[in-house]
């Protein structure tokens, strides 16, 4: 509990009554905010932090738009609380690429047509990531069980699948 | 024509970085200082008459912005193609959902307290939800006798040729609504001041759509009116028609309040409120010889449109030209008719009653088949359309297509005859049983008739201070490619590298309305725009002097820049012509129906389990001629999107309705398709040469979602039906539908 206090918020007049502050690593840097505790992980993302890359599709946990990474697991910001998020480290689609490089994912999406509308494309490449990180050498397979949990209605996911393996066969190569 | 060097590569989509680093900005990214969230109250019914409203005490109703129909300051109406649709009920309302009262607050929680905090009082009237009722017509809903539209087509005798059939085959096959589902939801921002009017941003298709709209609800001259479409999740459709009326409910609250307002949907709200596909209801009798030839036929397709005719004229026009897929009818009568239900207005997807009309054709295809003891390949192979011969409007083909090629080859890439033969063998045994289904079909690219004469586009493009080329056209990108494509053709035109181009953001007051971003039209009407106005570009700089007929990228940009400091601008405009001897009869419904048609023949392998009722699709060719292919990966992303917006259609996406409301508007209960569920989508493209867009293309984006279905359920019909004597003629086609098939056909 040492990264939630509930002290500091009494004087936060008629909009900050009943929040909290809490503290959390985003893509490597600390922060603090303040939030009800069980506002939405993706709200306070969107809304207190200003990292609109995390979208919402459909609030219910079902499309994984929300996707990010909290402790290196996969999670639908839409689902988590605030306050579970305390003292957590997370990854956006922000904090993805290197610098002003593209990730070799990120790259893949962009060269295979994996991003087409693009308001998908942060969770899944967020899941597609958190899959490498588990399997660097995944199997078709693989990768449609990994992502079923991330709707796209505009690719048909053949050239996401296309992207993940071939952003696999670069960062092994690499 | 020289080589081409952009043409026919996979340059990179021109907004894909900012899509793949989240930077790209979707309205629901936006905010503005000030800003309120609005909110809609809806009718918990769907026929009536509204007797009261009333505000719960508990809330301090003075915070709220509050908007009825007595605040709007022009015609309540959302002006389209007819100007049925209120803006906001007035008295009465017509379908579940329909919007009746807006709210706006700055804080979105409390908004939605107080938006169930109104309570409308109703006096119910008896309300109309399936076609058949609609016809009877047990209540008249709308007009004198429901009916939205009718078209006729007719073409040689058909009441001639049913003494000599040898065959009469008759079926009646049915599709329910499909959602949409763009990922993102609908939504815009508006904001008002009495010096510039009013400026929306938002998610959606047809900027000058929203404008038109706008005017007409707000009664403001169009110069006060501004709409720019911010990136946009998605749209397939859903996006063409209905952000005219968030675009006006955030108007009105902006106007009432001084204040730019949000709105956004939720997933249930958009699900529910918003179109969808049109259900419908297709009726096949076909007059056939017994060497397998169609003598003639008729066809009545009729389509729910619910409760307002928005742009039901036009589905309807799209799938009764369809209706006779792409094979020779000597004679033939189509009848299309659009009736009112209490359901909310049903809308444009992607492929735009095609897909409808489609599917009962290549359904009643395979029956023919059955019918005279042919197999489906050779049914369709001897009826194909062929070059010189008319389609059912007496349109006649000019384009060099070979369907019986395109077949053959279709056949040899999903190894169809083979398997054909090793799973009726093998489904001798075991549950699981495979088959085969094919399906022949055509999409007409552009408006329809002369539609594309009237909407007189114009696209213009500018050479830039920085020596770089930008395209000025209000078709919006949502995923398709639109701005990638566009820039290629200008690049191409221009013999500039790719990276020298850039298009506008779509604002009507930056952009001429180069037409709505609908019909498969961008690629092959607007991309021809493109060229020519490019090429008055270099015409231009040549005429000054500027550059030779021949010039590096570099002395393009020197002249550009010189050109703007010397004259200020160096903007071309194009605008569309209609190709001379295009004769088209809106009357009659008669003559060139398109400017082109893309082609295609997909074949599905299906396998279904008759322990659990399942059907699976395990393997997916799709091969089309859709002219040029511009760029191979947007193509491809173009046919695998729409194969999987049809996979759903044919198996997992049902729409449950209860008194003209959808019952499972969340994506937990209403299934689409994900990573798991999906064959191999295999795509072959054939390009056999077409006159008509820039470089040669035709339009892709529809296509490929009017094939799937009926190949899904004629391979389910392989697997399956024949053996039990069952017919499958509706889709979506669930396993509950699939086990009460299987029972029916067990006790016959």
């Amino acid at each position: 509990m040492s990264h939630f206090s509930e002290g500091r918020n009494k004087d936060r007049g008629k909009d900050g009554r009943g929040k909290c502050e809490l503290s959390l690593t985003v893509n490597g840097k600390p922060e603090t905010v303040f939030a009800f505790p069980m506002e939405r992980l993706l709200d306070v993302l969107r809304n207190e932090l200003g990292l609109t890359g995390t979208k919402e599709g459909c609030g219910e946990g079902e499309c994984g738009s929300c996707s990010v990474l909290m402790d290196g697991k996969l999670v639908n910001s839409c689902l988590v609380p605030a306050l579970q998020a305390a003292g957590a480290n997370l990854t956006t689609i922000e904090g993805v690429a290197e610098g002003s490089q593209l990730n070799a994912m990120q790259a893949a999406f962009l060269e295979c047509g994996g991003a087409q509308c693009g308001i998908c494309t942060p969770g899944m490449i967020l899941s597609a990531s958190h899959l490498l990180n588990d399997k660097a050498d995944p199997t078709l397979d693989d990768i449609r069980e990994a992502l079923a949990g991330n709707l796209c209605r505009c690719t048909g996911y053949m050239q996401i699948f296309e992207a993940v393996l071939q952003a696999a066969r670069r960062r092994t190569v690499a | 024509m020289t080589e081409q060097h952009i043409i026919g590569k996979s340059v990179p989509r021109k907004e894909g970085r900012d899509k793949v680093t989240g930077a790209a900005r979707y309205i629901d990214d936006m905010t503005m200082p000030g800003m309120l969230y609005g909110a809609t109250v809806r009718s918990q019914i769907p026929r009536g008459v509204i007797k009261k409203i009333s505000f719960d005490p508990q809330f301090d109703w003075a915070e709220f912005v509050t908007v009825t129909a007595q605040d709007i300051p022009g015609k309540n109406c959302i002006a389209l193609i007819g100007d049925d649709q209120p803006c906001l009920a007035d008295g009465k309302v017509n379908h579940p959902e329909e919007p009746i009262l807006l709210l706006a607050h700055a804080d979105r929680h409390l908004l939605r307290k107080a938006a169930d905090a109104v309570s409308i009082e109703y006096e119910s009237l008896p309300a109309v939800f399936t076609i058949e009722d609609s016809e009877r017509p047990s209540q008249i809903i709308w007009g004198a006798d429901n009916t939205l539209k009718t078209f006729l087509i007719s073409k040689g005798d058909v009441d001639g040729v049913w003494a000599n059939a040898d065959y009469i085959v008759e079926g009646e096959y049915t599709t329910g609504a499909q959602e949409q589902l763009y990922i993102e939801n609908n939504g815009v921002i508006a904001a008002f001041d009495r010096e510039h009017g009013i400026t929306v941003w938002g998610s959606l298709q047809c900027p000058y759509y929203v404008h038109k709209a706008l005017m007409a609800l707000c009664d403001m001259p169009a110069e006060k009116i501004r709409v720019v479409q911010a990136e946009t999740g998605g749209a397939f459709g859903g996006k063409e028609d209905y952000p005219s009326i968030i675009a006006g409910h955030a108007a009105l609250l902006a106007m009432k309040s001084g204040r730019p307002v949000k709105i956004v949907y939720d997933r249930l709200e958009d699900m529910t409120a918003t179109t969808k596909r049109h259900p419908s209801r297709t009726r096949h009798r076909t007059a056939v010889s017994k060497d397998g030839k169609i003598l003639g036929g008729e066809i009545d397709f009729t389509i729910d449109g619910g409760a307002y005719a928005t742009l039901s004229s036009v589905v309807l026009s799209r799938g009764t030209i369809h209706a006779g897929g792409p094979y020779y009818w000597p004679s033939v009568r189509i009848r299309g008719k659009a009736i009112a239900t209490n359901a909310p207005p049903h809308g444009a997807f992607r492929g735009f009653g095609a897909p409808q009309s489609l599917f009962a054709m290549e359904r009643h295809m395979d029956c023919i088949a059955q019918a005279v003891g042919l197999s489906p390949v050779e049914i369709r192979r001897r009826n194909f359309l062929k070059p010189g011969e008319t389609t059912t409007t007496e349109q006649t083909m000019h384009e060099e297509i070979d369907l019986g090629k395109l077949l053959d080859r279709a056949l040899e890439l999903s190894d169809y005859t083979a398997k054909r033969v090793r799973f009726a063998q093998r489904n001798k045994e075991g549950h699981i049983k495979k088959g085969m289904g094919v399906a022949a079909f055509l999409h007409g690219a552009g408006f329809t008739g002369s539609g594309e004469r009237y909407l007189a586009s114009v696209v213009a493009v500018e050479g830039c201070a920085d020596g770089g080329v930008r395209v000025l056209v209000s078709s919006t990108e949502f995923g398709q490619g639109t701005n990638t494509v566009l820039c290629q053709i200008a690049a191409e035109a221009l013999g500039l590298p790719y990276e020298d181009v850039r298009i506008a953001q779509p604002d009507t007051n930056q952009v001429p309305n180069s037409g709505p971003t609908v019909a498969s039209r961008t690629a092959m009407v607007v991309g021809s725009l493109v060229r020519s106005a490019a090429l008055g570009v270099k015409q231009t700089l040549i005429a000054s002097g500027m550059i030779g007929g021949s010039y590096s990228p570099e002395e393009f940009r020197t002249a550009c820049r010189e050109y703007i400091a010397a004259h200020g601008e160096l903007r071309s405009f194009a605008r569309y012509e209609a190709p001379e001897g295009v004769f088209w009869d809106d009357q009659k419904y008669r003559g060139e129906a398109y400017a082109s048609f893309a082609w295609a023949i997909y074949v599905a392998e299906v396998a279904v389990d008759l322990s659990t009722y399942s059907a699976r699709v395990e393997d997916f060719v799709a091969l089309q001629e859709v002219g040029r292919v511009l760029h191979p990966v947007l193509a491809k992303g173009q046919i695998a999107g729409g194969v999987a917006q049809g996979i759903g259609f044919a198996l997992y996406e049902k729409v449950v309705w209860q008194n003209g409301r959808m019952q499972n508007g969340q994506m937990t209960n209403y299934i689409m398709p994900t990573s798991a569920d999906l064959p191999p989508i295999r795509m072959f493209f054939e390009e056999m040469g077409n006159v008509h867009g820039a470089y040669g293309a035709k339009g892709i984006g529809e296509l490929p979602m009017d094939g799937p279905a009926p190949a899904i359920v004629n391979a389910i019909q392989d697997a399956i039906g024949d053996a039990l004597g069952t017919g499958f003629d509706s889709v979506p086609l669930l396993p509950e539908d699939i086990f009460d098939a299987v029972s029916a056909g067990g006790e016959r």
